[in-house]
């Protein structure tokens, strides 16, 4: 039977990951994912799971610790957040490239320096491009399903691919909410019993990994990987399926939010778009036909679905809780463009770049994002593409 | 030998057939040959040993000379060789000369 609990974002997590039981985990701490390995050890130190805990001395040696457990055959998982992701940079294109199915809770938070431990997106941004898949969450009860079915998809057959679940630190990763676990019995289930793929461990077949790939066969590997990443959306649906069966949660390549007859939208990821719902709420009361969506698969990013549910509005405004620094706009807002490129008639776009170290994001900078939605749709002009909002001049 | 296009590698790259590393010649990259004196060698199979590939041909127990297939031109058998009375059974040579 499913049941109601009040927990954290990271007790949550912690808890989805004791239903799944892992054979191994290898972590380091860091704020504010510490929370949810130190209850995991807990877990471990219990005799609730039966996973090899591996403590090491920093994210890049626990990356590598997975990469080697995940070699030998083994279901592996991890955490982190900021620095330790980054740290970890050098192993995440290892992970993807040896086609390791590692599942990776990152508690979003900002990138040093300052030095800062709040939220923002700069840490998983800074990884999109890794070859990890990236499951977005609103709020903990999607961070434990996304956890549930983040194994399905990473450890599909014709996927054999890390990754990455995001929420948002301290806001849902601190935060106690109201959410529903499944029963013990239906996560294994859901999950199923790993089937490794070339584990080290099969001694009677033994095998190599992580060989030099010289000039002569180095692209036909990364084509392969390439056309992996593209059967992903796919995949990703047929599990959301599954798991609407067991939960009666419906999941999908991204949410949409009173979207279908909207004029104006914002788009924003994770908890945010909580917030922002409520004052969209506001805006149809006031006879504005706005509207949300909220990416749920960043990585890879569903650029044709995304075009089709944004090619019919009159103007977006896509916040950024990262900038891509280098003169360039926020990185969710160079997706949502490239989506709209190829339609000829395609909705204005503006980018706000918001709540960057944990500044609060509040409702009045959703309602200050829709206005000027409103005014653009009106005078058909653009006035600035990229702005900082929530900052002092 | 025809090159495998991507729908015909492994993922990831792993290697699945073991000791393959026979098809991988690679006595072109030498510039130094081991030249063996038989006069010299006392069959102490010290070349054999510290070989890192598998450019020592050893037959019922007895080295019998390099294949220069696998022989980078490494030097560490003309190294480690003890030689007989002082005189290398092991020694290195430029190539082309």
């Amino acid at each position: 039977m499913a049941k109601i609990v009040a927990v954290t974002g990271n007790e949550a997590a912690a808890h989805a990951l004791k239903q799944i039981n892992p054979d191994v985990c290898a972590a380091y701490p860091i704020t504010p994912a510490t929370e949810l390995m130190q209850r995991f050890a807990s877990f471990v130190s219990n005799g609730e799971v039966k996973t090899e805990l591996i403590l090491v001395e920093s994210e890049h040696s626990a990356m590598s610790a997975c990469i080697g457990a995940a070699a030998a055959g083994g279901r592996v998982a991890t955490a982190t957040s900021s620095q330790g992701l980054a740290l970890m940079w050098e192993m995440l294109y290892i992970a993807s490239g040896l086609r390791l199915p590692i599942v990776m809770t990152v508690v979003n938070r900002s990138l040093s320096a300052p030095l800062n431990i709040h939220c923002d997106h700069s840490d998983a941004m800074g990884a999109r491009d890794s070859g990890w898949i990236q499951l977005w969450s609103e709020n903990a009860q999607e961070a434990y399903d996304n956890k549930i079915q983040a194994f399905r998809i990473a450890e599909h057959m014709d996927i054999r691919l890390p990754a990455i679940i995001c929420y948002d630190g301290f806001i849902i990763g601190h935060s106690i909410g109201s959410i529903e676990y499944l029963d013990d019995e239906t996560v294994k289930n859901f999950v199923g019993e790993y089937q490794p793929l070339y584990p080290l461990l099969d001694i009677k077949n033994p095998i190599s990994y992580g060989p030099l790939i010289l000039p002569d066969y180095y692209m036909e590997y990364k084509k392969a990987q390439d056309e992996a990443a593209s059967k992903v959306a796919n995949v990703v649906l047929d599990v959301a399926q599954e798991f609407e069966k067991i939960s009666g949660r419906s999941y999908g390549l991204f949410e949409t939010y009173r979207l279908d007859d909207a004029d104006i939208g914002l788009v924003i990821l994770n908890s945010a778009a909580g917030t922002s719902k409520d004052v969209v709420d506001e805006f149809r009361d006031k006879g504005i036909k706005a509207g949300l969506f909220k990416p749920r698969l960043f990585r890879p990013f569903p650029y044709e679905q995304v075009g089709e549910a944004l090619k019919h509005l009159k103007a977006l405004c896509v916040l950024d809780r990262a900038d891509a620094f280098g003169g360039s706009y926020g990185p969710l807002f160079l997706e949502i463009a490239t989506s709209l490129y190829p339609y000829k008639e395609k909705p204005f776009l503006i980018n706000k770049i918001y709540g960057l170290g944990g500044r609060d994001y509040l409702p009045e900078h959703a309602e200050l994002a829709l206005n000027e939605l409103v005014q653009i749709t009106k005078t058909k002009k653009v006035k600035t593409v990229k702005e900082y909002i929530g900052v002092r001049e | 030998m025809k090159l495998k296009g991507w729908k015909e590698v492994t993922p990831g790259a792993v290697i699945l057939d073991a000791g393959n590393a026979v098809e991988f010649k690679t006595g072109s990259w030498r510039s130094f040959r081991p030249i063996w004196h038989e006069e010299n060698c006392i069959q102490c199979l010290f070349c054999w040993l510290y070989c890192p590939d598998m450019a020592v041909t050893v037959k019922d127990g007895k080295m019998t000379g390099f294949n220069y297939d696998y022989c980078k031109g490494c030097g560490i058998c003309a190294l480690e060789c003890p030689g007989k009375k002082g005189n290398k059974a092991i020694v290195m040579i430029e190539e082309g000369k």
